[in-house]
C-alpha cells in the first residue's frame, strides 16, 4: 500500500462570513490548489466533508458544485457527511482513494455555512443526529457534555476550574491564529461566571458557531517531491464508532470511538502515546479535551484534568494541544473542523506553523462526531 | 402507557429497542416495562440553550433502572430543576414532550409522548 503525503494545505478565514458554502468551499479549493502549484483539472478525486448544507442552506450536491468551479471536471466527487467528524472521514476516504491507487491526486475540502441561523435553529440542525428518543426530549450537544462533565467532576473529584483552563489555554493559542474566530484572551474569572448553558458548563466551555472552510491535498510519498519540499505524511489513520444512544454507554466518561480508532492509528503508524509531540482535540466542548486526553492514552482515566491543571497541554508544556487555538477559539464549521486539524497538524510538521510553531516531529488529530458517535484519528508525521 | 425497555434471549436489556442486541447479535424478544419502577439518577443538567419546540430551562437526567439480572438507563427530563444525582425517581407520563411542528425533525417520523421523571 503507497504512503501518503499532505502537499498542500489551506483555511479560510473562520468566523461570520458573507460568504455562502458554494463560495467557501471554491475560496479553500482553490487556495490549496495553489498552495501546491496544481490546476483543477489535476485532480483524479475530490472530496467535500459537510454535515449539512441542505438543512443549513437548501443546497445539496456541493461536490458537483466544487468541482465545476474548480474546472476539476472529470474528477471523481463524493460528500463526505458523518456530522461533527466529516473532516475526518473525509481525510480518511481521501487517504484510501491514494493508498489504493485509485487516485493519484486528491483534494479533499471541508466546509460549513451556519451563522446565517439563529443559535436555536443551528443546535437543531446538529441535533437531529439524535435517536428519536433523545430528540423528543430536547436533547442538544450541549446537553450531553453538561451531564458528562457533571458525572466526570463528581466521579473523579475534579476541580471545576480544570475545564475552564482549558478554555483559557485554548483561547490563548488563538491569539496566534489569524484564521481564528476568536483572537480573545479569556481569564478563568471570565468563564467560570459566564452564562450557564448546559449546567454544570458555561458560555465560555462552548465553542461558537462558525462559517468557514479547509482543503488539503494528497498524493502518494513516492511523487511527494515533485511538487514539493514541503509535505508531511500520513502514517496513521482510522475511525470507529459508539453507541448512537449516548445513555445506554457502560461509562458515560469513555468514549469508546476514541479509544478504538486512537489504537488502530497508532498500531499503523508504529507509534505510542508518548511519541505524538502535538495533538489537535476536538474541543467542541472543555469536557471533550479531557476525554480524548484519556481515550488517546495522554493521560490515565480521570486524570487529564491534573495534566491540565500542570500546564503539560500548553503551548511550551511536555504535549502541546490545540495550538490552533481548537475550535473552542477557531469556530467550528462542522464539515471543515476535522480538515482544519490536520491543516494545523501539517503545519506543525512542516515547520510553517509561524508563531505556533512548536517542536513536533509526530502530530495527531483526534475529530469527534455525534458525542463520541463517530470518531477519526490521524497520526502525521515530518517526510 | 408503558416505557418499553427490550431483552434478548441472553438477558441483555436495552432501551430503546435495536433490531439486534448492540452486546450479542441475538434478536431482541420480549418487552420490560419500566414505567411503574423506579430508578437513581445517574447525572443530569439544566440546559438554557434550547431548540425549537423544547421548554425553557431544560433540565434532563440520564436515570438507571435495577432489574433482576440486568440494569438499563434511560435518558428524559425532569418534573423539576431540583435534581441531583442519586436521587430516586419514577417515570411521570407526559403527552407531549416536545412540540412536533416547531423543529427540523419531520413530525411524523416519531412518536412525541414520552416519561418524565419525578424525584420520590
Amino acid at each position: 500500500m503507497e504512503r501518503v503525503a499532505i502537499i498542500g494545505a489551506s483555511m479560510t478565514q473562520f468566523g461570520q462570513r458573507d460568504a455562502w458554502i458554494r463560495e467557501l468551499l471554491a475560496q479553500a479549493g482553490e487556495a490549496c490548489l495553489d498552495d501546491a502549484g496544481v490546476e483543477g483539472d489535476d485532480l483524479d478525486h475530490l472530496y467535500v466533508s459537510n454535515m449539512a448544507s441542505g438543512e443549513f442552506e437548501g443546497m445539496t450536491g456541493v461536490p458537483n458544485a466544487l468541482a465545476h468551479d474548480l474546472g476539476a471536471m472529470p474528477a471523481y466527487t463524493q460528500r463526505v457527511d458523518q456530522t461533527s467528524s466529516s473532516g475526518g472521514a473525509g481525510t480518511y476516504a481521501a487517504w484510501q482513494s491514494v493508498a489504493s491507487g485509485a487516485s493519484d491526486l486528491t483534494m479533499l475540502v471541508g466546509g460549513e455555512k451556519m451563522t446565517h441561523k439563529t443559535t436555536a435553529e443551528a443546535t437543531d440542525v446538529i441535533a437531529s443526529l439524535t435517536h428519536p428518543v433523545e430528540y423528543k426530549h430536547g436533547v442538544t450537544l450541549p446537553s450531553f457534555a453538561g451531564m458528562t462533565a457533571r458525572h466526570y467532576l463528581e466521579k473523579y473529584d475534579a476541580p471545576r476550574e480544570s475545564l475552564a483552563k482549558v478554555a483559557v489555554k485554548n483561547h490563548e493559542n488563538g491569539l496566534d491564529n489569524p484564521h481564528a474566530q476568536f483572537r480573545k484572551e479569556v481569564d478563568l474569572e471570565t468563564v467560570l461566571e459566564s452564562p450557564i448553558i448546559a449546567d454544570p458548563l458555561r458560555l465560555y466551555d462552548f465553542c461558537p458557531i462558525t462559517d468557514g472552510s479547509a482543503a488539503l491535498l494528497l498524493c502518494p510519498e513516492s511523487v511527494a517531491a515533485e511538487y514539493t519540499d514541503d509535505y508531511s505524511v500520513i502514517t496513521g489513520v482510522a475511525g470507529a464508532t459508539d453507541t448512537h444512544v449516548v445513555h445506554e454507554r457502560d461509562d458515560p466518561t469513555t468514549m469508546g470511538g476514541v479509544v478504538e480508532s486512537g489504537r488502530e492509528a497508532y498500531e499503523m503508524a508504529g507509534r505510542d502515546p508518548e511519541d505524538i509531540d502535538v495533538a489537535e482535540l476536538h474541543d467542541m466542548f472543555t469536557i471533550l479535551e479531557f476525554l480524548q486526553m484519556e481515550g488517546l492514552g495522554f493521560a490515565e482515566p480521570g486524570e487529564a484534568w491534573t495534566a491540565v491543571e500542570a500546564g503539560e497541554t500548553e503551548k511550551n508544556g511536555e504535549l502541546p494541544i490545540n495550538t490552533s487555538g481548537g475550535l473552542k477559539s477557531k469556530g467550528h464549521p462542522l464539515g471543515a473542523s476535522g480538515v482544519a486539524q490536520i491543516y494545523e497538524i501539517h503545519k506543525q510538521m512542516t515547520g510553517n506553523a509561524g508563531p505556533r510553531q512548536v517542536e513536533a516531529d509526530v502530530g495527531l488529530a483526534c475529530n469527534v462526531g455525534g458525542f463520541g458517535n463517530c470518531v477519526t484519528t490521524t497520526i502525521l508525521e515530518q517526510a | 402507557m408503558s416505557l418499553n425497555a427490550h431483552r434478548c434471549p441472553n438477558s441483555h436489556v436495552t432501551y430503546p429497542g435495536h433490531t439486534r442486541c448492540p452486546e450479542c447479535g441475538e434478536k431482541q424478544v420480549e418487552t420490560v416495562d419500566l414505567s411503574d419502577r423506579t430508578a437513581e439518577v445517574v447525572t443530569w443538567t439544566k440546559s438554557t440553550a434550547t431548540p425549537p419546540g423544547v421548554r425553557e430551562p431544560n433540565t434532563l437526567a440520564i436515570v438507571e433502572f435495577e432489574l433482576d439480572d440486568d440494569s438499563v438507563r434511560a435518558l428524559g427530563g425532569a418534573t423539576t430543576d431540583e435534581i441531583e444525582t442519586g436521587d430516586t425517581v419514577e417515570p411521570v407520563y407526559v403527552d407531549e414532550v416536545r412540540d412536533p411542528d416547531a423543529g427540523i425533525r419531520e413530525p411524523e417520523s416519531q412518536e412525541w409522548d414520552g416519561y418524565r421523571f419525578e424525584p420520590v
